[in-house]
C-alpha cells in the first residue's frame, strides 16, 4: 500500500510535468499543424534559466529571499525566457516556411532542436545542474507536508502539482473564455477562413508560441526542482511530452492534460511494479500500437481527408 | 542564348514552390544556357551518360589513397563512403518514396549489431562474411518491412512520430539488454571481413587504417548506386515518384500504394543494414550511441543539402558534410574553414555589388581598430594563444583575451545569433553597416568560444545548415525544384 501511494504521488508529479509539455506541442500543432520538435529543448533551456536565476539569488543553501518568493521568481523567469525563445524560433525558423511543403518546417524543427541542444552544450558544458531544493530551509520542502496512510506527501510535491494545475486551468480559461482564445480556436479550425474573418493570424501564432513555450519553461522549473538537469534531457523528456500529447490526441487541449497524467501513471507504475530499466520499452511499444490502431489519440478528432 | 535575364542565371532560390505551374514548364524555364565556350562545354558535359560520371568519380576516389598516405585521411575517406551509402539509402525513403522516416538509423544500427553478434567472440559465432553479410541485408530488409508497416495506416507527421519512437525503442533495447547487446559498453572485438579462403581482411596495417576497407566500401557503393538507379528507372521507381507527389492520386490510379511504401522502406533498410556491417567490421566495436539522434541528423543534413531525390546530389551532400564534420574537430582546420566560408559567403551574396568590397575592407579595418583599442586598454585582452602562419594573422586581428570571463561566452554567443537574426530583417544600407560588427563578432565567437569545444561547435554548424537550407533552398544543391500543383 505504501509503495502504491508513493508511486501515485510520483505519477501525479511526473504526469503534471508531461502534461505541461504536451500542452505546448498540442497548442502549436493545433494552430500550425506542425510537430515542434524543438519544444523539448525549449523545456531544457527553461530548466537552465531557472537554475541561473536561482544561483543569482544566492542558490538554495543561502537564499537572499524567502523560498515562497524564490520559487515563483525562478518560474516566472523561466517562463519569460522560454516565451522569448519561442517567439524567436517561430519568427526565424518556422514563419519563412509557413507555405512550404509540410516536410520543410519539420526538418527545420529538427535543426532547431539540434542547434539548441548543442549551443547549450557549448556554453554550459555537460555537467548536471542541481537546484538542490532539499537545502531550502534545511529540508523544509521535503520533510514538511501531510500524511496519507503513513506516507508523507512532501510540500515540494504539493507546490509543484498545484502550480501545474493552476497553469492548466489558466490556460483552459484563456483558450475558452477570452477573445484571443476564440481567435486561436478559430485559427486552429481553419486558418484561411479565420484570416478572412479578420483574425490576425501572425499574432495568434506568436501568441500560441508564447503560451506553449512559457508552459514548457514552467514545466522545466517544476521538473528540475526534483531532478538534476543536463543539456541533453530535452530530447527524451520532449519525446515523452510529445507522447502525452499524442495519447490524448494531438491538437486537443484536455487531451494533452489527460495524456500527460496517463503517461505519468503508466510510467510510474511500470517502473515501480515491473521494471525500471524497461519502462521506456513498454511505453514506446504501447505507443506505437496506439498510433497504429487509433492514431487520432484518445480524445482527438479523426482527421477527414478532403480531396 | 539571349535570355531575358541579363546574367544568364535565374535566381531560383528563396522563391518557394510556384503554385499552379507545371513541373515540366518550371524545369524548362530553369534550363538557361551559359554564353560562349562555357555553354558549349556545359552542353557537352551534360550529354555524357551518367555511368561515365560514376566511373570518373570512382576512379578519382580510388586514386586518392595512392596520393594520400596518411591513415587518418584514408579513414575519413572511408567514413565518407559509409555516409554516402547511408545517404543513398535514406534517399530511397525520403527522396523517392516521400516518407519522413526518422527511424532510419535503426536499420544502420541493426546491421552493425547483427554483424557484431554473428561475427565476434561475444557468442563465439564466427560466420564467414560471404554468408553473414547477405543474411544481414535480407534481415535488414525484413526489419524495414516491419517498421514500414505503420505506414499503411499513418501518413506524414504520424509516420514521423512512430519512426521516431522506433529510434528511441532501439536505443532503449541496445542500452538495456545487457547480456545480448552488451549495453552501453557495446560489443567489442568484432571480426573483420574475411575472404572465401579463410583469409581475414585486417583492419589495420602497421597501426594505421588498412586501405583495403576503403576499396571494399567503394565497391559496395558502386553496387548500391547502380542497383538503386536501376530500381528508380523501373516501374517501381516511377510508382514511387507518383506516390511522393500525390499518394491519393496514385491510389486512385490503382497503384498498390501500401506495397510501394513498404518496398521503399525495405530498400532503404537493406542499404543501411549493409552499411552497418561494413561499419562494424571496420571499427571492430559497436556502441548504442553511434546509432542515435546525432547520426540521424547528420544523414538527413547530407540528403537535404545535396538535394533529396537526386542520387548524385545526396552523394555530393555526404561528400561535403562528412569531411566538414571531421575538419571541424581540429582548431586549425576549422579556423581556415570559418574564414574561407566567410569570404565565399560574401562573394556569393554580393556577386554584382561593389558593397562587398566596402564591407570586407571595413570589417578588416574594424578588426584592427578593435584589436588596437583592446590592446591599449589592457594587454591581457589580446594575450590569447599565439600561433604562427595564417593563424598569426588572425591573432592580430581578432581580440582573444587571455582569460575569458564567465559571462563573456554566453553573451557574445547569444549576441552574434541575435545580430545575425536581426540582419535578416533589415534591408539596404543599415544592413551593410551592421554587417561589419556582426562579422567581427562572429569571428570573435568562433575564435574564443567555438574552437575550444569542437564537439558542440560542429553539431551547431550542422543544425544551422539544416535550418538555413530549409529556408533558402529546400531542394538542396542538385535537387529538383518541387512544384506544388494546387
Amino acid at each position: 500500500m505504501d509503495t502504491f501511494i508513493q508511486l501515485t504521488i510520483d505519477a501525479v508529479t511526473l504526469g503534471s510535468v508531461y502534461a505541461l509539455i504536451a500542452l505546448g506541442y498540442t497548442l502549436v500543432y493545433g494552430v500550425l499543424k506542425l510537430l515542434n520538435f524543438a519544444h523539448g529543448d525549449v523545456f531544457m533551456v527553461g530548466t537552465f534559466i531557472g537554475y541561473g536565476v536561482l544561483q543569482e539569488l544566492g542558490g538554495s543553501s543561502s537564499p537572499k529571499l524567502s523560498v515562497w518568493l524564490i520559487i515563483p521568481i525562478i518560474t516566472l523567469a523561466a517562463m519569460g525566457g522560454c516565451a522569448l525563445l519561442g517567439i524567436t524560433i517561430e519568427r526565424f525558423a518556422y514563419r519563412p516556411l509557413r507555405d512550404a511543403p509540410r516536410i520543410a518546417p519539420l526538418i527545420s524543427a529538427l535543426g532547431v532542436s539540434f542547434f539548441l541542444e548543442n549551443s547549450m552544450q557549448l556554453l554550459f558544458g555537460a555537467t548536471p545542474r542541481n537546484y538542490n531544493a532539499f537545502n531550502f530551509g534545511n529540508g523544509y520542502l521535503y520533510l514538511k507536508g501531510f500524511q496519507i496512510h503513513g506516507v508523507t506527501v512532501p510540500l515540494l510535491r504539493i507546490v509543484t502539482v498545484v502550480s501545474a494545475f493552476v497553469l492548466m486551468v489558466a490556460l483552459w480559461f484563456l483558450v475558452n473564455k477570452t477573445r484571443t482564445g476564440k481567435a486561436m480556436r478559430a485559427t486552429s479550425f481553419d486558418r484561411e477562413a479565420a484570416a478572412m474573418m479578420g483574425i490576425d493570424i501572425d499574432r495568434v501564432i506568436v501568441f500560441t508560441f508564447v503560451l506553449g513555450s512559457a508552459l514548457a519553461g514552467a514545466a522545466g522549473v517544476i521538473f528540475a526542482l526534483r531532478v538534476p538537469t543536463t543539456v541533453n534531457i530535452g530530447f527524451v523528456i520532449g519525446l515523452k511530452g510529445f507522447i502525452a500529447a499524442v495519447i490524448g490526441g494531438i491538437g486537443s487541449i484536455p487531451g494533452a492534460m489527460a495524456g500527460g497524467l496517463l503517461l505519468g501513471f503508466a510510467e510510474s507504475y511500470v517502473q515501480g511494479y515491473i521494471s525500471t530499466q524497461w519502462s521506456d520499452l513498454y511505453v514506446f511499444s504501447g505507443l506505437i500500437l496506439l498510433m497504429i490502431f487509433r492514431h487520432q489519440g484518445l480524445l482527438g478528432r479523426p482527421d477527414i481527408r478532403k480531396v | 542564348m539571349t535570355d531575358s535575364t541579363p546574367h544568364g542565371y535565374h535566381s531560383t532560390a528563396a522563391e518557394g514552390p510556384a503554385i499552379g505551374q507545371d513541373e515540366w514548364v518550371a524545369r524548362h524555364a530553369d534550363a538557361v544556357v551559359l554564353p560562349g565556350i562555357l555553354g558549349v562545354a556545359e552542353r557537352r558535359l551534360r550529354r555524357l551518360p551518367w555511368w561515365v560520371w560514376l566511373v570518373l568519380f570512382l576512379a578519382a576516389f580510388s586514386i586518392f589513397p595512392v596520393v594520400e598516405s596518411s591513415g587518418y585521411v584514408r579513414l575519413v575517406a572511408f567514413d565518407t563512403v559509409l555516409y554516402m551509402l547511408l545517404a543513398l539509402g535514406l534517399n530511397v525513403v525520403v527522396g523517392w518514396g516521400g516518407l519522413l522516416d526518422l527511424g532510419y538509423v535503426v536499420f544502420y544500427g541493426f546491421g552493425a549489431y547483427a554483424y557484431a553478434l554473428l561475427d565476434s567472440p561475444h557468442y563465439g559465432i564466427h560466420l564467414t562474411t560471404i554468408a553473414s553479410v547477405p543474411l544481414i541485408v535480407v534481415m535488414g530488409a525484413v526489419v524495414g518491412l516491419l517498421l514500414g508497416l505503420p505506414s499503411w495506416r499513418l501518413t506524414g507527421d504520424y509516420l514521423a512520430i512512430v519512426t521516431l519512437f522506433a529510434l528511441q525503442l532501439f536505443q532503449t533495447i541496445t542500452t538495456n539488454w545487457q547480456h545480448v547487446t552488451g549495453g552501453p559498453f557495446g560489443i567489442l572485438n568484432v571480426d573483420p571481413f574475411d575472404l572465401p579462403g579463410g583469409h581475414q581482411l585486417a583492419v589495420q596495417h602497421g597501426g594505421i587504417f588498412a586501405v583495403s576497407y576503403l576499396y571494399v566500401a567503394l565497391a559496395f557503393f558502386a553496387v548500391v548506386f547502380v542497383a538503386l538507379r536501376m530500381v528508380n528507372n523501373s516501374r517501381t521507381g516511377r510508382a514511387w515518384r507518383s506516390l511522393r507527389e500525390d499518394p491519393l492520386a496514385a491510389e486512385a490510379m490503382g497503384m498498390p500504394v501500401n506495397w510501394l511504401k513498404l518496398m521503399s522502406f525495405s530498400f532503404g533498410a537493406a542499404v543501411a543494414a549493409f552499411t552497418g556491417t561494413l561499419f562494424a567490421a571496420q571499427s571492430a566495436n559497436v556502441f548504442p550511441l553511434s546509432f542515435y539522434f546525432v547520426a540521424l541528423i547528420t544523414i538527413y543534413t547530407m540528403v537535404i543539402l545535396g538535394g533529396s531525390g537526386n542520387q548524385a546530389g545526396v552523394v555530393l551532400g555526404a561528400l561535403i558534410i562528412g569531411p566538414l564534420l571531421e575538419a571541424l574537430r581540429s582548431a586549425d582546420k576549422s579556423r581556415y574553414l570559418f574564414f574561407i566560408t566567410l569570404v565565399l559567403g560574401l562573394l556569393f551574396a554580393w556577386r554584382r555589388s561593389r558593397a562587398l568590397g566596402v564591407v570586407a575592407v571595413a570589417t578588416l579595418g574594424f578588426g584592427f581598430a578593435v584589436h588596437a583599442i583592446a590592446g591599449a586598454i589592457h594587454s591581457d585582452w589580446v594575450a590569447g594563444e599565439h600561433t604562427g602562419g595564417f593563424a598569426g594573422f588572425v591573432d592580430h586581428w581578432v581580440v582573444a583575451p587571455a582569460h575569458l570571463a564567465r559571462w563573456l561566452s554566453p553573451v557574445s554567443y547569444v549576441g552574434v545569433i541575435v545580430a545575425a537574426l536581426v540582419l535578416t530583417l533589415l534591408r539596404g544600407r543599415v544592413r551593410l553597416v551592421l554587417l561589419v560588427p556582426t562579422l567581427y563578432l562572429a569571428a570573435f565567437v568562433w575564435e574564443n568560444v567555438m574552437l575550444s569545444k569542437p564537439d558542440a561547435a560542429r553539431y551547431i554548424v550542422l543544425g544551422v545548415i539544416l535550418i538555413v537550407l530549409m529556408i533558402l533552398r529546400p531542394s538542396g544543391l542538385l535537387g529538383e525544384r518541387r512544384v506544388e500543383i494546387v
